[in-house]
């Protein structure tokens, strides 16, 4: 009943507060949508600590959905501890994300319809972790692509908003494709839908091969890439990843909710669920691998160079989804979701604390135009600060924990890559550093270069926007030191083992503790370089950087660019499905098909006609010449037969 | 309830209230209009309530014909038989349950000859029942022939401008399959000496040839009617002419007359044929989903752009038809029913603002949300349901079908699936081009929000389509042992002919 309401009662308030958020007096609709999705926050640490204490996995059937055949599938509440830690996740930043948007979005006259779509987003994310079959999940995972549609499009007047949202819904499209595959493959082979029913099976499936054009694809593999396209498509990985950073364009909540702790978490999600699959499938683990580290190696390059403050920080969830897909990859799922649940936290409070700041500023989002805030704004000051040492991984705080945990397990994985992955986050960890505090400085320190104007009008955010801020701080100090051992200690088998399945030769977490003195410090030192070179840039010799950027002007622009994916994908896919629609509609129905088939024909009829009709001329004389005509043809016929 | 007649009943009742409106003084003012309308209006209502007893006495467990009546006519050439089974049923209720809508829509916005215009279409809901429900193959002949006239008249009188081109093409397309039908049929007395569809298929004994060239002359009725590509031009054009109400029944109904022409004649009677020709219609289907969702992207005029989508969306209906298991029939016949109730509403939105802009150039809108936000509310859940979102009802059809072809072909399964990404981009596309971003024509400033008549029209559609999303199951009770027993004479023929080619 609890698990009920915490998956309803976000609709609820969704369709109280969408269709009559108008008539409602303001506050009611406010405290409404609040209540009812603090209320779920309340339950579900009350499920967290129930299922914290040992292996706990109920599943509350709600009613058929979808029999067919062989297929049956019904709606349904499941619950484990993975179940129950993204339900943490999902219900604290949403609440915050709700409290903050009160003082946020206070000007804007559809407010109303903005709180509608949130907590149909959370209701959304709530219902893909916790369905227990894939169509279920299938369902949250379009329910949040949707939500993502109408929030980033929020402000539809603005032309770039709605490109960005039907790109959003578009690029998860063609990762959702992947995902209707993987659900046909593995229903194929296993008549089912039900996690616990495929999971059971997943031995069978690997030993089974299909064959397309006489090549022969192992069942398991390839149900797995497809799942894993899905994964790709909402979690924003390289090649699928284009519209994660235009997602911007929506109202700040929306980003942090969008990039901490729904939608983009659901591909992790997805992963750590089929661990029974992925785990026996370790070509497709090694591919998750190489994407991840991929991914984690690219968006950090572009963060580099990026010069609006929620686009930064943008490329850097990317990024850190990369160094989750790594951890995936390596075999360590709980290092995954751990960092999933850390990195929420942090980041929700680095695009809350970015949404602060272009309050202050009066919407300027430009960091070159901002510069010398923390005077002026200390409260956000400091709490991006916090979240900074967050992301790059400053000792105790939470991205310590989680981030070298990804690192170390990279580290000692037994999947091929599992090198390629070590080296590129490492890396990776002194751009992270290197490019959150550019941010900083550019931001809050130097000169400022704001005009009068707005510099006049600057003001510390409300304080119902700094709550939210204040608790996020304080959960990202706290949560990697407090949590760090249900994750990663040594019982960590007992307690996850009816969320996570780990093969027998599985061994990467309790191998992490193990490794060598270099490895485990290395991020930090990576950590440390990238401030000190930040601090080099940024603060002691500003022209630096104009220089490096002029130097290397090809590569500066690459980055800058993004590596011209989007200018790629515009170039092969954009411009060409309407070439060809055109074509196929000017040429291929217009001239091809009607112009053979009626238009062709009833020409032709017509031809006929008008050839037949000038033979009725009108003329006495030429019908008596014809008749005359006749009758000799007759009469020779007749003769001649004789 | 056997001995009520109740199918007669039904059938004909909406040609009784088009006597009615003929009694009705004609002397061209509005009281007249008025009454012709209420008539209408309470035919089709009241035939609905009581096509709805015919849900309550249905045995769902009994694959065979039910509430059947027999009178031998025309010294016994034929019979005047009718009778359901599951794959009748829905479409009937769906017919009836559409129809009143359509008599809604049409209320203010047909001006002239109101009342030969609902005279139109109470004849048309006559004959479409009784296509669905005759159990005589000549009596379904003159019946799936004879809606073409009141159609046509549709099209052709209030249509748009170019009606008369778009109103011959129709005609010119349907009339060339039908008479190769015609034809089949013929075949079809002769050599079993019956035309009831039960005795034909008890005694039905031909070779594989003439199953093919029997199968192809059906073939070329139903795939028009469907359409299929590459015969599926006609459906734009006479769209884009016919009056919002005339494309509510084209592709709610009519298209359905195609698949249920195959679920009908061409699977039970030629199985060795259907089995013989799937891989055609494999390919005809997968071109359409591709085809006509690209060429439905660059469409300028909406309604276009809708039907196109309706092409694609049948393509969906033939693939799993022809997959010859039940997730694939029943994912079919699914997607038929869901397909008569989006593209019913979405021809329904197009229709109301029309009434409002009299344009139909996507080009023209813009902005509505802001004037229109109920309006765009339905409209984006309409749009999501052609879109096949999980959750309502577009997407259990095409989910069944997806994983019913994967059963026999990955290859069109995967290409089938990628109608998935098509179909969001064309329909996003025109959400976007209509609702959002500045307003650029100047008449939309002043655009009204819905009236009490559009939201009671939209309202009960919209309902529907996330009830039957979230639980299909009535539906899909309805026709599972109708679909199971076609499954079994199929898979019974497939085996007959697996171990005829072991004997040899």
């Amino acid at each position: 009943m609890a698990l009920f309401l915490i998956v309803f009662l976000p609709l609820l308030s969704s369709l109280v507060v969408g269709f009559f958020g108008k008539k409602l007096n303001l506050m009611l609709s406010h405290s409404l949508s609040c209540l009812m999705i603090i209320i779920p926050f309340f339950l579900s640490l009350y499920f967290l600590k129930l299922t914290l204490s040992g292996s706990y996995h109920i599943v509350v059937p709600l009613f058929e959905w979808l029999s067919s055949g062989d297929l049956i599938t019904e709606w349904s509440l499941r619950l484990d501890l993975l179940t129950s830690v993204m339900l943490v996740v999902v219900t604290s930043v949403s609440s915050l994300v709700h409290i903050y948007s009160i003082g946020y979005m206070s000007h804007d006259p559809n407010q109303t319809r903005f709180f509608a779509y949130l907590s149909f987003f959370t209701f959304a994310m709530l219902i893909l972790v916790t369905s227990n079959n894939f169509l279920q999940l299938f369902f949250g995972w379009e329910g949040v692509g949707l939500a993502s549609y109408l929030l980033i499009g929020f402000w539809h007047k603005k032309d770039s908003a709605n490109s960005a949202a039907m790109k959003a819904f578009v690029v998860n499209r063609v990762g959702d494709f992947g995902f209707l595959i993987g659900l046909a493959i593995l229903f194929f082979y296993t008549s089912s839908l039900d996690f616990d029913i495929i999971f059971s099976m997943n031995e069978q499936l690997s030993s089974n091969t299909f064959s397309i054009f006489n090549i022969d694809f192992n069942v398991l593999n390839t149900a797995c890439f497809f799942l894993f396209m899905g994964a790709m498509g909402k979690s924003a990985q390289l090649f699928l990843h284009t519209w994660l950073p235009d997602a911007m364009e929506g109202p700040t909540p929306v980003s942090a909710l969008i990039h901490a702790a729904t939608m983009v978490t659901a591909g992790i999600f997805l992963v750590a669920r089929c661990s029974p699959l992925f785990e026996m499938s370790p070509s497709i683990l090694s591919f998750i691998t190489y994407i991840g580290a991929s991914t984690a190696f690219f968006a950090a390059t572009v963060a580099l160079v990026q010069n609006d403050i929620k686009r930064i920080v943008a490329y850097s969830t990317c990024s850190q989804l990369g160094y989750m897909f790594v951890a995936l990859g390596s075999g360590a799922y709980q290092i995954a979701i751990f960092h999933l649940f850390t990195h929420a936290f942090f980041k929700a409070l680095l695009f809350l604390g970015s949404g602060s700041v272009i309050h202050a500023v009066s919407d300027e989002q430009d960091i070159r135009k901002m510069g010398g805030l923390y005077k002026l704004i200390p409260f956000t000051w400091i709490v991006m600060l916090i979240g900074t040492l967050g992301l790059t991984g400053a000792p105790l705080l939470s991205g310590y924990y989680s981030k070298d945990g990804i690192i170390e397990a990279a580290f000692v994985s037994q999947t091929e890559g599992h090198f390629y992955a070590f080296y590129l986050l490492v890396f990776s960890a002194l751009l992270t550093s290197f490019y959150s505090w550019r941010l900083i400085f550019l931001t809050f320190n130097g000169k400022s270069n704001i005009s009068t104007e707005i510099f006049s009008k600057i003001h510390e955010s409300p304080k119902v926007m700094l709550f939210p801020l204040m608790v996020l701080s304080i959960l990202t100090i706290f949560s990697g030191i407090y949590f760090v051992d249900y994750f990663m200690s040594h019982d960590y088998q007992f307690l996850w083992q009816t969320a996570i399945y780990l093969s027998e030769s599985n061994h990467v977490i309790e191998s992490i503790h193990y490794v060598p003195k270099w490895v485990k410090y290395s991020p930090l030192v990576m950590m440390v370089l990238g401030l000190i070179t930040a601090i080099i840039f940024y603060l002691i010799y500003p022209n630096i950087p104009k220089i490096l950027s002029n130097k290397f002007n090809p590569l500066y622009k690459f980055l800058l660019n993004k590596w011209y994916f989007d200018e790629l994908y515009e170039l092969i896919f954009v411009r060409n499905i309407s070439r060809i629609g055109n074509f196929l509609s000017n040429f291929g129905d217009k001239r091809v098909i009607d112009g053979l088939g009626p238009d062709g024909i009833s020409l032709r009829v017509m031809d006929i006609a008008k050839q037949v009709s000038r033979i009725q001329t009108g003329y006495i004389y030429h019908y008596a010449f014809a008749m005359l005509i006749g009758l000799m043809l007759f009469i020779t016929y007749f003769f001649v037969r004789v | 309830m056997d001995n009520w007649n109740l199918l007669s009943i039904i059938t004909f009742l909406p040609l009784v209230g088009a006597l009615f409106i003929l009694l009705i003084p004609q002397n061209n003012n509005t009281s007249s209009e008025r009454n012709s309308k209420s008539v209408a209006l309470w035919t089709s209502l009241i035939t609905f309530l009581i096509s709805l007893l015919l849900l309550i006495g249905f045995d769902t467990s009994d694959p065979s014909f039910q509430f059947v009546e027999r009178i031998v006519i025309a010294d016994g050439l034929m019979t005047y038989q009718l009778g359901v089974d599951g794959f009748s049923l829905v479409f009937i209720i769906l017919t009836t349950f559409l129809i009143p809508f359509c008599i809604l829509i049409s209320w203010d916005s047909i001006k002239d000859r109101v009342e030969s215009y609902m005279i139109a279409f109470l004849v048309l809901e006559t004959l479409i029942i009784g296509t669905f429900s005759s159990l005589d193959i000549i009596l379904f002949y003159l019946f799936f022939e004879s809606v073409l006239i009141p159609m046509f008249i549709i099209i052709g009188v209030w249509g748009g401008q170019r009606k008369v081109y778009s109103a011959f093409k129709f005609f010119l397309y349907t009339l060339l399959g039908s008479i190769l039908m015609l034809a089949a049929i013929i075949y079809l007395y002769i050599n079993t000496g019956s035309t009831e569809i039960l005795l034909i298929n008890e005694r039905l004994n031909i070779n594989i040839s003439t199953q093919n060239i029997l199968w192809l002359a059906f073939f070329s009725s139903f795939a028009v009617k469907l359409p299929m590509w590459p015969v599926h031009t006609w459906l734009p054009d006479a769209h884009v002419e016919a009056p919002t109400a005339g494309s509510v029944i084209l592709a709610a109904i009519l298209l359905k007359m195609g698949g249920y022409g195959f679920l009908r004649f061409s699977l039970p009677f030629f199985p060795d044929a259907s089995l013989f020709f799937a891989p055609l219609i494999f390919i005809l289907s997968i071109v359409a989903i591709i085809y006509t969702s690209l060429v439905a992207f660059v469409q300028t005029d909406m309604k276009k752009l809708i039907a196109y989508s309706s092409v694609a969306h049948m393509g969906f209906v033939t693939l799993g038809i022809f997959t010859f298991n039940s997730q694939g029939i029943q994912g079919a016949v699914f997607q038929m029913f869901s397909h008569g109730l989006i593209s019913a509403a979405l021809f329904m939105c197009i229709g109301i603002v029309y009434e409002r802009l009299h344009t139909r150039l996507i080009s023209d809108y813009g902005g509505l949300v802001s004037n229109m936000p109920h309006f765009a509310v339905f409209f984006m859940l309409f749009t999501m349901a052609n879109i096949a979102l999980p959750g309502t009802s577009g997407f259990i059809g095409e989910f069944l079908t997806i994983i019913a072809t994967f059963k026999v072909s990955v290859i069109a399964a995967v290409l089938a699936a990628s109608g998935v990404i098509l179909s969001a981009v064309y329909g996003l596309f025109l959400y976007k081009n209509m609702f959002f971003g500045q307003i650029t024509n100047e008449a939309i400033e002043i655009l009204k929000d819905l009236n009490n008549r559009e939201k009671l029209i939209l309202i009960p559609l919209a309902f529907l389509v996330i009830f039957f999303g979230l639980y299909p199951s009535p539906i899909i009770n309805l026709i599972s042992s109708s679909s199971e027993n076609l499954v079994d004479i199929l898979n019974l023929t497939l085996n007959d002919n697996l171990s005829l080619e072991l004997k040899k």
